[in-house]
């Protein structure tokens, strides 16, 4: 185990400590924050293994030239709409949608391509964008979606063009 | 969610009847990757189970009472440093709406509280780099506050 994740896991058990003496003392914001990490704990249990596994599963099998194709430097404006429409498919939002960039970039995707998917990721799950056009009006949701991803996609432009240019790499895990 | 363990189970059926090598190894890969981030995964939750101290009604005091530009400022740190699922956002939106909270305010709320992860920032920093992670972050705020300030335009919002 690594240095970090020691560390990580020593915050871990006093935050924990923390939880359950709030609860035998009767904390109430003690006890909140630890309904709080339940709450967030089950969902990420929930979809974290089987992201991971789809992780795994497009490693062995996907071809580096079939990301490089659709998602790196000769794939003209194409890379954007795959990223978008993969970013609308991405259950979990962010949380998965960091790992799953990662590994794209790994494969061959460009800078401008995963940042366009992990904003997209973040700005509109299908499930959510619906419950949002009930709630707040069709019109809200348009306005929001029509300004928000082409910005989107001319920032991660600008910064990945930026990040080649200082010839910038991701962090390697394997 | 159902739809990704269907998903998962499918391709993983599939890949066994190809490859079983293959997904064995894939199966490893996952798992040295997830074991590696777990425990900034964890630290994530806990950042987010405070952060999430902040209650409804503080969030609608604040953006609520105040004028439009320091409500667009509040709505714009709040969504920032707060992070929570949409079946609680939009809800708590719909509230905002009817307590007369004008939509530029909204918008920079909840457009924020998706796209800048300051507490998503110990998960974003490990795949991404610390540069990217808040270069993404910034360009996102900034963004943020242009999708508020048009939709403050398109529903005759005055500034």
């Amino acid at each position: 185990m690594s240095k970090k994740n020691k560390l990580d896991y020593t915050i871990f058990i006093i935050f924990s400590t923390f939880v359950i003496l709030s609860f035998v003392l009767k904390f109430d914001q003690g006890i909140q924050v630890g309904k709080n990490f339940m709450l967030f704990a089950w969902d990420m249990i929930k979809i974290l293994p089987p992201a991971f596994i789809l992780i795994g599963l497009f490693e062995v099998w996907v071809k580096r030239e079939t990301i490089e194709k659709n998602f790196g430097h000769t794939s003209g404006l194409k890379k954007y709409i795959w990223s978008i429409l993969l970013a609308a498919t991405t259950v979990g939002g962010t949380f998965v949608a960091f790992p799953v960039a990662h590994s794209l970039y790994q494969k061959g995707a460009n800078f401008s391509a995963i940042f366009t998917y992990v904003s997209a990721a973040s700005l509109l799950m299908i499930p959510m964008t619906i419950m949002e056009a009930s709630i707040l009006g069709l019109k809200f949701t348009l306005i929001r979606l029509g300004v928000s991803l082409p910005l989107v996609v001319f920032s991660a432009i600008l910064l990945g063009n930026y990040l080649e240019k200082i010839k910038y790499d991701l962090p390697t895990k394997e | 969610m159902e739809a990704l363990y269907v998903v998962t189970v499918v391709a993983l059926i599939l890949s066994a009847i190809f490859n079983k090598q293959k997904t064995i190894k894939g199966l490893k890969i996952a798992w040295k990757k997830f074991s590696k981030i777990l425990s900034s995964y964890i630290k994530l939750l806990i950042l987010i189970s405070i952060v999430l101290l902040l209650t409804d009604k503080f969030i609608i005091q604040y953006l609520g009472g105040s004028s439009q530009g320091i409500g667009l400022l509040m709505g714009l740190v709040l969504g920032s440093i707060t992070i929570m699922p949409g079946f609680i956002a939009y809800p708590l939106a719909g509230v905002l709406v009817e307590k007369g909270v004008s939509y530029m305010v909204i918008t920079a709320f909840i457009t924020t509280l998706m796209m800048v992860g300051v507490v998503t920032y110990p998960v974003e920093k490990e795949y991404l780099g610390t540069k990217a992670t808040i270069l993404r972050n910034v360009a996102s705020l900034i963004i943020a506050l242009i999708i508020a300030l048009t939709a403050g335009l398109l529903y005759g919002e005055g500034f």
